[in-house]
């Protein structure tokens, strides 16, 4: 799937984290992080997987991690692809 | 319907990720996460994701799971009920509810939606938010609309308003409502919930409403801040004699069943069900507040 958009999702509280998904070539991902060290491999296997549903090859991610759990940042993922594709209005049920 | 307590309904605000993660440990008899309200425009689709990717993954404990989807009228109202349904949601909490058809309307996208993700038809529970004049007159009808009514909640913000009033600290302005509500949710044997109370300064006045409303007979309330959830319990905490009342009749149950009769009799006088259906409550309303132990036991403070 080809990203239509830059697109963000999620916020700066605690407990959250911002994405911002933008066209790009091949995966890249700038992750900022407190928790990087510890956490860093883990949050980006939740991203590569997810851009992975969506059968996204090509993007720009940018993550701002405040303490996310995995399911918060596949959230955030999953909000941020569906309107960087332009969908949000029609969840992809078969990914959720 | 099953028997269970609700006197806590805890409002999450569906889009935020900490109280969502938060959510259960609290010990909320309910937690309702909502999509509607507390949630903007432009983060609808967000906090969807987020309450889906909660409930398939996060530990809530004996909590009724409940969700407040989008109105009927809205673009939301769909994509929300057939993501939760899909999530395992026990409860979808409808806003706005005037008519028994709005509720068959909502049914009708559960139904659609447990079919198409394989979920047992009919396992999804319901309850309408009662927000007007109009759907206070009609709370029987409502009540009674469908098999997966679980309760009636009165929603005062809108209600005042449509009343062409605001919220007082005697709560006159809702009287007429609240016995409306719980009138028809008793007589469909459905739970009935009061409104939430939102100055978190005035405590005084939380906990009169809160006496009021377990007098009159409701469940329990909807709440917005965790502090709430001890001092509703507090209320519903049965007494010591109350309690003793009801291990009383358990055990002259007990000796009913065991001699085969079908009479249950306490110091000489005939028990009826209404009795007995009053201590079985206290019972559970005790076990709850750990008063008394699985065994039935008093616990001494």
């Amino acid at each position: 799937m080809e990203i239509k958009q830059t697109a963000l999702a999620g916020t700066l509280e605690s407990s959250d984290v911002q994405i911002t998904l933008s066209k790009g070539q091949g995966i890249n991902i700038d992750l900022n992080s407190s928790v990087e060290e510890l956490y860093g491999k883990q949050i980006k296997k939740v991203i590569t997987d997810t851009l992975a549903k969506y059968e996204i090859t090509d993007a720009n991610v940018k993550v701002v991690d405040k303490g996310a759990l995995d399911c918060v940042i596949k959230a955030r993922m999953m909000a941020v692809i569906q309107r960087a594709l332009g969908t949000a209005d029609q969840p992809n049920w078969e990914v959720l | 319907m099953e028997e269970r307590l609700r006197r806590t309904m805890m409002f999450v605000p569906g889009n935020n990720a900490g109280m969502v993660k938060d959510a259960g440990i609290y010990g909320a008899d309910s937690i309702m996460f909502d999509l509607e309200d507390s949630v903007s425009m432009a983060e609808k689709d967000a906090a969807r994701m987020l309450v889906y990717q909660a409930l398939q993954t996060q530990d809530y404990g004996d909590a009724e799971l409940v969700v407040r989807v989008n109105g009927l009228d809205t673009k939301y109202f769909r994509n929300d009920v057939f993501a939760m349904v899909k999530a395992g949601i026990e409860v979808i909490r409808l806003p706005k509810v005037e008519s028994a058809q709005m509720m068959l309307d909502l049914v009708k996208v559960v139904e659609e939606a447990e079919k198409e993700f394989g979920r047992e038809v009919g396992s999804t529970h319901v309850m309408a938010a009662i927000e007007s004049a109009r759907g206070v007159l009609k709370s029987l009808e409502i009540a009674e609309s469908t098999d997966r009514m679980i309760g009636l909640a009165l929603s005062a913000e809108d209600y005042t308003t449509d009343m062409k009033t605001h919220r007082y600290p005697d709560g006159a302005e809702l009287d007429f409502a609240r016995k409306m509500i719980l009138h028809a949710a008793r007589a469909a044997g459905i739970a009935a919930f009061d409104t939430v109370f939102t100055n978190m300064n005035d405590v005084e006045g939380f906990k009169r409403e809160t006496e009021y409303i377990h007098q009159l007979g409701y469940d329990g309330k909807s709440l917005v801040n965790p502090r709430q959830i001890d001092w509703v319990n507090e209320v519903y905490k049965p007494t010591k004699k109350e309690i003793e009342n009801a291990l009383d009749v358990e055990a002259a149950i007990e000796e009913a069943h065991q001699k085969g009769s079908g009479v249950i009799s306490m110091n000489g006088q005939m028990v009826d069900r209404p009795v007995v259906l009053r201590a079985q409550r206290v019972i559970r309303l005790a076990k709850a507040a750990n008063l008394i132990n699985e065994e039935g036991e008093y616990i001494e403070e």
